[in-house]
């Protein structure tokens, strides 16, 4: 990334940092705004176990973490979280091309038929554990992500964590990106989780497509 | 196909609509032979339950025989089966712990944010009721698509009649979980409120688990005789103090176990319901709990309080304090289908139960709007209602000359 790292709001350091150090600055931007909050409020803070989920609005979180329970084990989720099947289980992304050495372009779906593309580079793999990836340059959104497994008690199966950062980016392409993106990038993160949840629980992403008497819906799409 | 939609408000039609695709691999697809209209239906007549779209085929409680199957059911062309309302995968932490209603899976991400908005968590997902439980066209209809057929549906043996079995979709589950909840223990004294279909599912399903007596509360002469058939003693609560009652035979200290089969829209001209039913014209609450808290004050201390009935958000007046300081154990919930079919079918077999005599009427799918009609204004007469999508528009039959208490 060129922009330097003095004149970006904190969220933004995360997607700033570069390839790498994804996590050391996942930690430097939560230590930011908390510090943030704490000279501002002047009030006594105790860091608390969860980092990610703050009471600030959800659509100001730029950095935000979803958790979801999958009832199998954590070597088959973490085997399954590969680019290519995103399209399979993330709503907006309809195509991802392998760029090689562990660079890919994903293809989102925008509103008004548009598509914008990310470029992400897989920085760090720890084996059933974690995948941590970060834009290129070449990403219509400075980006960043991580999911994490970990075992949940007592023959559960497996806490999927995915915590992602991005940068509001400027540009005309970025400020139609933004648009989709901070529509509820939340929600779009616990749907696309959910979905995940679906695919490996049940073999099958769960649509409600069915008839209706509402001309304009097809029974085989889903409807809200 | 044909289907039966909901329109809003008072407002049911047949309209002709697209027929169901097989979508998902696991899905199978049902040519409906019956479908019954049920007391949660009428909380989507009156309005009560968020969440409904005008154009929604409604109908949870149906059954039929399999017509096409996707390439991961285990159903065959050709096998009849009933069909759970409750949609559930199998294979979620709700469903290995057999809380089928609860499936983490059946209901949809573009449905589950507004449930899980409204109600903490998501919904697991149901046939024909309301977006908030994933927005599944119902089985009041010509056809079903259905989702995880190789975990619901139920195959029906040879030589059984759909009255003999299509309750297994609903009512009898939910009659025998609202008993099992109860947690009866022998020489019990049980008190069911509400003797529609669901709470004579109950009273049978009592006095099979144990009770040594139940005490059947409603205010139609045709449903209390029904209550009285299967086994109950009866409280008509426009004639009896239905509390000094319940008292008077229990010794004073009230039975041990009580039984909420009415849900939402509770009956009566009393203070509290009267309240209720101005702040619900008014918008300001959904819930009409005259029943529920009668129940409260009337159960013994230490004693068990089981809600079948559905509410749909949150009610005034509600008698906490009582229900603490008495000490009574609550349990709830939409009805976990899945965990009890197979024996409940067994029991339908051995003629543990009477699936057949509480069904007042059987008419075409075509006469639902004015079905609906008589279910919600003559519930004396129609006790329960099974539409044929076979039958000709116009050919109702009334089962039976029913008995009077
Ligand atoms: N938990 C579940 O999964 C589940 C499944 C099916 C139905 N239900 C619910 O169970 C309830 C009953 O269903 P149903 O099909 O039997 O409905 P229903 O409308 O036919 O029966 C309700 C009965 O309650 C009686 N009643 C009304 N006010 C009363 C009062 N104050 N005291 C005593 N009786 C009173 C009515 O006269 C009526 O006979 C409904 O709320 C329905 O939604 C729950
Ligand atoms: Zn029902
Ligand atoms: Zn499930």
């Amino acid at each position: 990334m060129s922009r330097s790292k003095n004149d970006l709001p904190d969220p933004l350091i995360l997607a700033a940092a570069g390839a790498g150090i994804a996590v050391l600055a996942t930690g430097a931007a939560l230590w930011q705004r908390r510090r943030h909050r704490e000279s501002r409020g002047q009030e006594e803070t105790i860091a608390t176990d969860a980092p990610h989920w703050t009471l600030d609005k959800t659509s100001s979180r730029a950095l935000f973490g979803k958790s979801v329970l999958i009832n199998r084990p954590r070597a088959e989720l973490y085997a399954a979280w590969m680019p290519e099947r995103f399209p399979e289980f993330m709503e907006n992304v309809v195509a991802v091309d392998d760029l090689g050495e562990d660079v890919s372009q994903w293809t989102i779906k925008a509103p008004a038929g548009r598509e914008v593309t990310l470029v992400n580079r897989i920085t760090e793999r720890v084996e059933d554990t974690s995948i941590y990836w970060q834009s290129t340059p070449a990403s219509d959104i400075a980006n960043s992500g991580e999911v994490r497994f970990t075992d949940a008690p007592a023959g559960r199966g497996t806490y999927v964590s995915l915590i992602l950062a991005y940068d509001p980016p400027a540009g005309k392409v970025g400020r139609l990106a933004a648009k989709l993106l901070q529509r509820e990038p939340e929600v779009q993160a616990r749907r696309d989780l959910h979905r995940f949840k679906q695919l490996m629980e049940t073999g099958e992403v769960t649509t409600n497509a069915s008839p209706s008497a509402r001309g304009a819906e097809s029974p085989a799409e889903p409807h809200i | 196909m044909r289907a039966v939609t909901w329109q809003g408000r008072h407002k049911i039609s047949v309209e002709t609509v697209p027929d169901p695709e097989i979508v998902n691999p696991r899905d199978a697809i049902i040519r409906v032979t019956s479908t019954a209209i049920c007391g949660s239906d009428l909380h989507l007549y009156d309005g009560y339950i968020p969440g409904m779209r005008a154009g929604d085929i409604v109908g949870h409680e149906f059954m039929g025989e399999v017509v096409e199957t996707g390439a991961s059911s285990t159903l065959h062309r050709g096998q009849r089966v009933v069909v759970p309302f409750t949609i559930s995968c199998g294979q979620c932490f709700f469903c290995e712990k057999q809380q089928y209603s609860a499936c983490d899976n059946s209901n949809p991400s573009e449905t589950r944010d507004a449930s899980e908005l409204m109600m903490g968590h998501a919904m697991g997902g149901a046939f024909g009721y309301a977006h908030l439980t994933g927005g599944y066209a119902g089985g009041q209809a010509e056809y079903v698509r259905i989702p995880y057929s190789d975990v619901g549906p139920v195959v029906i043996p040879d030589g059984l009649a759909d009255d003999d079995v299509l309750f297994l979709s609903d009512i009898l589950p939910t009659g025998w979980q609202a008993a099992v909840n109860a947690d009866i223990e022998p020489g019990d004294t049980v008190a069911v409120w509400g003797c529609g279909p669901v709470g004579l599912f109950t009273i049978q399903s009592a006095l099979l688990l144990g009770a040594g007596r139940v005490i059947a509360i409603d205010h139609f002469p045709t449903r209390l005789a029904l209550a009285k058939k299967y086994g109950a003693e009866i409280l008509d609560y426009t004639k009896v103090d239905v509390r000094e009652a319940l008292a008077e035979m229990t010794g004073g200290i009230g039975p041990d176990a009580c039984i909420d089969c009415v849900g939402m829209e509770s009956h009566g001209f009393t203070v509290d319901n009267i309240l209720d039913q101005v702040k619900v014209k008014l918008l300001s609450s959904t819930e009409r709990i005259h029943a529920l808290r009668q129940a409260i004050l009337a159960c013994r201390k230490g004693g068990r309080l089981s809600i079948p009935g559905v509410y749909g958000g949150f009610a005034d007046k509600f008698p906490l304090g009582q229900l603490m300081e008495k000490g009574l154990t609550v349990k709830s919930g939409q009805t976990h289908v899945q965990r009890y079919s197979g024996e409940l079918l067994d029991m339908i077999q051995a003629g543990k139960f009477d699936t057949v005599s509480l069904i007042s009427h059987h008419a075409s799918l075509e006469d639902a709007a004015d079905m609906y009609r008589h279910w919600h204004d003559e519930q004396d007469l129609y006790t329960k209602i099974v539409l044929k999508p076979g039958l000709a528009k116009g050919a109702v039959s009334a089962l039976q000359e029913m008995e009077h208490a």
